[in-house]
């Protein structure tokens, strides 16, 4: 029983150290980490948003207005849009082989979270300042 | 196959594999990951359309209103409580528990049916379906508008 512990790594891949994508399980962690921020912040915005989107207009207009609503909103929207971008990276990974389509879709899969949050950071902070 | 000799274990293969509910769970956890993907976008359209006033407001609620966009809603809330149950199942197994395969395909029929309960919950607590309102909130929202 004196036989090392088998690992699910290649030899290569124990030397090598960080593997094909060169970011080890920095990827990995970090999914985990915003699923945990985000298994928190979901239902606390479902329930609020439900609860302001009643109001129509005025009642969103209210809601936003909040300080620390405009903060968990920011947080959850922020969350969710990071871990998206994760998620879709590992897809487009998995099913896309062809190297240029691939590389398109990854930075277009960037653009389009960072975009998305770019907006959603402008409407709640200009309704939330002023 | 007889010259494999890499003893790492092999992806499923879908067309050769019986399907298994943790199979089934995992594959659909990709698909509501996707949904979600593009149900943020009206996530953030709702935020934007706040911010720029009632001019973009109004037409978005008005398309939410509809019937198509009302089955829109419910199917991303069921994608969401989908996601966001089996989503917690994973947290475990990647702590590397709950692999037992009798307890793994447990849990993975259990989300199936928690994530549609929990859905349909959201639903009828919130009064989005139409004549169903347990928590009066109409009531409380019609005295609010009168204050």
């Amino acid at each position: 029983m004196s036989k090392p512990q088998q690992s699910i790594r290649t030899p290569l891949g124990q030397v090598r150290g960080l593997g094909s994508a060169k970011h080890g399980v920095g990827h990995f962690v970090s999914q985990r980490v915003s699923a945990i921020a985000l298994v928190v912040l979901v239902p606390w915005f479902l329930i609020t948003l439900i609860n302001a989107v009643r109001g129509g207009y005025d009642g969103a207009l209210a809601y936003l207005s909040e300080p620390l609503n405009a903060v968990l909103v920011l947080l959850a929207v922020g969350a969710a849009l990071y871990h998206m971008r994760l998620g879709m990276q590992v897809v487009i990974e998995d099913y896309i082989a062809k190297n240029g389509t691939k590389i398109a879709l990854l930075i277009l899969n960037t653009f389009i979270c960072i975009t998305l949050f770019a907006a959603a950071a402008y409407a709640v902070l200009k309704i939330a300042i002023s | 196959m007889s010259s494999w000799t890499d003893k790492r274990p092999m992806s499923p293969h879908m067309q050769v594999w019986k399907w298994h509910l943790t199979m089934a769970g995992s594959i659909l956890h990709r698909m509501t990951g996707m949904a979600n993907y593009v149900g943020a976008f009206v996530v953030v359209a709702w935020l934007f359309a706040t911010a720029a006033g009632p001019d973009l407001y109004e037409p978005l609620a008005g398309l939410i209103d509809t019937i198509w966009g009302q089955l829109i809603l419910f199917g991303f809330t069921l994608s969401i409580s989908y996601h966001l149950l089996n989503g917690v199942r994973h947290l475990f197994l990647d702590a590397g528990n709950g692999f037992a395969p009798k307890f793994a395909s447990l849990t993975a029929g259990v989300v199936f049916v928690l994530a549609v309960a929990l859905a349909v919950a959201i639903w009828l607590l919130a009064g989005l379906v139409p004549g169903v309102d347990p928590l009066n909130l109409a009531g409380a929202a019609s005295v609010g508008a009168a204050q």
